[in-house]
């Protein structure tokens, strides 16, 4: 076969082109945007959806799982929104800031716009900044992933998002909701990008909520963590959902930074959470922790590069994967340390608890060291849940599927607990005890 | 109370056998010791009244308050009133000890139809029994027995026991580990259970224990059987003598 001849397009591929052709009109973008999205396409059609002989896909065959796509979905109906999140319990009553993002479009009527300029923190949607020129900045790929299949599918059908920038110095009082909310069937793509001005800091909480039906949804964060600042991001990827779930994370860190993020997924049967870290100043930190759950024949994909491109930084990485039925999870990680990159540390884990003799966790833990001086260590570890403890549990009182949910809980609650945030976290648990119910 | 006719027991996986044919009755309000050389089955006695599912039995009953125990599962046991104190209790990193407590105090009051304890009351009972058992509230909000002392983590094993207030209390070496003084507190934390409604099966290898849970009846295991019963007075005569002639004897 010859490699540059285009492919065979699937009939989920096709509908993506004649999406295209059908939203070109609507989607915004100055005439370099336009460019930029018909070379998204063009990869589309000519290399097809990412498909397992893509090294990074390997696992997560996303042209073997959508055998459709359909069209974008309409604007949303801000009423329906509303009710929407009104009736999505996310974090609980944790005291926070929303921002709305309604069917792909930033909805500023139902976001705390105000009160977070009061605190230092603008919000506007990205739909009009795509018409100026210099908008191709706002839709650029990971500089580790330059050809993604996931962000090219986001970048031809971007349909808004928000550019929310936090002033230097400014410390956000409050976690920063951005719900995204689906009030119609339909794909929904969104780019946001966040930027952590200078010393600032801010905690961000993403989550989706309603019923995209048949649509994929297709979030891209790109983050830029300046100087000195700080972010934490904690992205809830749950809920029963039949089309891909598709995640990407850009962070950029400048000197003395630190980004912290957990990605929770429980419930989709598609997911690739996927991250993009790059350290650009020194002395900066990243902390990346994932806890997935799937069962059925559901898939969850954490994937990671974190890049070392300066020395002195520090990374870890913390994934932990429960798997039931004949789910399969995925866990991919690389962490790259550039020659000059000194007194780098790295250390990655990624532990998977298989609750079936069916499921399978496919690890690959990577580390791609240039320099010398560095101290950079992974793992990966993958059993079934330990009978002795179990039985100890039992022995005491504690019933079978109780003594589990309490293992279960256990062995996330490592990750989660490191990754802090506790006010955030609290209502975790409850997810995990409703995702093992359901299983 | 309980009833243990002529059971044989093997490890489920290789079929090795491991008890041939133990009879022992243990009524309300009596303490037994078991004695008997290392690897002779004492652990393996406790593990299946327990409900271990390492073990197969082959042969034989257990009766528990006349109830068939083989037929119910760990957590049922537990529930009717069984309690084991491990020879080696594990840490179980990610559970937290008070978690713990009061999920195992609950489940059990549940299945026996009880009301759940509120935290007051809870926090009251586990208060006092760690107070009693000189175990620090420190201990307690670690994860279950995680970077526990040896001695620590028996002392944590008879916290549990009295919070449960078992009817059946079997204890498998729990002097094994403990300092003089931490001997002394444990012992009178379980001396203060015993009682004209509760058993207690007493698995140890020294005198010194017995000095202060004073037993009804002794036994020698052997080799899975039960070669020799006799008064307090069997346990002093082996820590002089020895386990050879009694073994022989019965050999
Ligand atoms: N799960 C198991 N797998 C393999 N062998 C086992 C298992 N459980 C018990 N055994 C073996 O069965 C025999 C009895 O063991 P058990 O632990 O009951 O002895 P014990 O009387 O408690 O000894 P000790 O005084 O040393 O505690 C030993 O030979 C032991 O190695
Ligand atoms: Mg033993």
């Amino acid at each position: 076969m010859n490699a540059n001849a285009p492919i065979r397009n699937t009939q989920a591929e096709s509908e993506l082109i004649e999406r295209y052709e059908a939203a070109k009109g609507s989607l915004a973008g100055s005439v370099a945007v336009s460019a930029l999205r018909d070379a998204a396409i063009g990869q589309i059609r000519d290399k097809g959806l990412p498909h397992r002989r893509v090294e990074e896909y390997k696992y997560s065959d996303l042209r073997a799982f959508m055998n459709s796509a359909a069209p974008l979905a309409e604007k949303a109906n801000l009423d329906a929104a509303k009710a929407a999140v009104a009736a999505a319990d996310t974090f609980g009553d944790l005291d926070r800031f929303r921002i709305v993002i309604a069917n792909g479009a930033f909805a500023g009527d139902l976001s705390d716009t105000e009160a977070l300029a009061a605190e230092g923190v603008t919000v506007s949607s990205i739909t009009a900044a795509l018409d100026t020129e210099d908008a191709t900045l706002l839709l650029a790929s990971p500089k580790t992933g330059p050809n993604d299949g996931v962000v090219a599918m986001n970048t031809a059908f971007v349909q808004g998002g928000i550019i929310l920038s936090v002033k230097a110095g400014v410390d956000v009082s409050k976690p920063v909701e951005i719900v995204h909310v689906a009030t119609s069937a339909g794909g929904q793509v969104v780019r946001n990008t966040v930027k952590v001005g200078e010393g600032a800091n801010i905690r961000l909480l993403e989550t989706f909520v309603g019923e995209s039906g048949t649509g994929e949804i297709n979030a891209v964060f790109d983050y830029t963590v300046e100087d000195k600042a700080n972010l934490a991001a904690t992205r809830l990827i749950t809920g029963k959902a039949d089309a891909a779930r598709l995640f990407t994370t850009i962070a950029t860190l400048g000197a003395e930074a630190e980004f912290k993020s957990l990605g929770f997924v429980a419930g989709p049967k598609f997911v690739r959470n996927q991250q993009f870290v790059n350290f650009t100043g020194e002395h900066s930190e990243a902390k990346i922790y994932g806890v997935s759950m799937a069962g059925g024949s559901d898939l969850a994909d954490q994937t990671l590069i974190v890049d070392h491109a300066v020395p002195h930084c520090n990374s870890r990485e913390f994934f932990k994967t429960v798997l039931d039925g004949e789910a399969r999870g995925v866990y991919q990680g690389r962490i790259n340390v550039a020659p000059h990159a000194q007194k780098t540390d790295g250390e990655m884990m990624t532990q998977a608890l298989l609750l079936s003799e069916t499921a399978e966790m496919a690890n690959k833990p990577e580390l791609e060291i240039f320099a010398d001086d560095v101290i950079c260590a992974h793992g990966a570890t993958s059993g079934q849940m330990d009978e002795d403890l179990l039985f100890y549990l039992r022995a005491r009182g504690i019933p079978e599927a109780e003594a589990k949910t309490l293992l279960v809980l256990a062995f996330l609650s490592e990750a989660i607990e490191e990754y802090g945030e506790e006010d955030v976290t609290e209502g975790l648990e409850q997810r995990v005890r409703e995702w093992l119910a359901d299983h | 109370m309980l009833e243990i006719k002529n059971l044989h027991a093997r490890i489920a996986e290789d079929e090795t056998e491991i008890l041939r044919g133990i009879n022992l009755t243990v009524n309300a309000g009596e303490v037994h010791a078991i004695m008997g050389p290392n690897g002779s089955g004492k652990s393996t006695l406790s593990y299946i009244l327990a409900g271990k599912d390492d073990y197969e039995v082959t042969e034989g009953e257990i009766l528990f308050n006349g109830e068939n125990m083989l037929d119910m599962e760990p957590d049922e046991r537990a529930a009717a009133g069984m309690f084991l104190a491990f020879q080696y209790p594990i840490e179980i990193p990610g559970v937290a000890t008070m978690e713990f407590l009061k999920t195992a105090m609950n489940a059990q009051r549940k299945a026996r139809g009880e009301d759940t304890l509120s935290i007051p009351d809870f926090m009251k009972r586990v208060k006092e029994a760690a107070a009693h058992l000189n175990v620090s509230m420190d201990m307690l909000k670690r994860p279950l027995n995680v970077g526990f002392s040896g001695g620590e983590k028996k002392r944590a094993e008879i916290l549990q026991m009295s919070l449960l207030e078992p009817k059946l209390c079997v204890l498998d070496e729990t002097d094994s580990g403990l300092d003089i003084d931490a001997l002394r507190i444990v012992s009178e934390g379980v001396n203060k259970l015993r009682g004209p409604d509760r058993a207690m099966v007493v698995i140890t290898h020294y005198q010194r224990l017995l000095d202060h849970i004073v037993p009804d009846v002794v036994h020698v295991l052997s080799k899975g059987q039960i070669v020799k019963t006799g008064d307090k007075d069997l346990a002093l005569e082996l820590e002089k003598n020895g386990y050879a002639d009694i073994i022989n004897a019965a050999a």
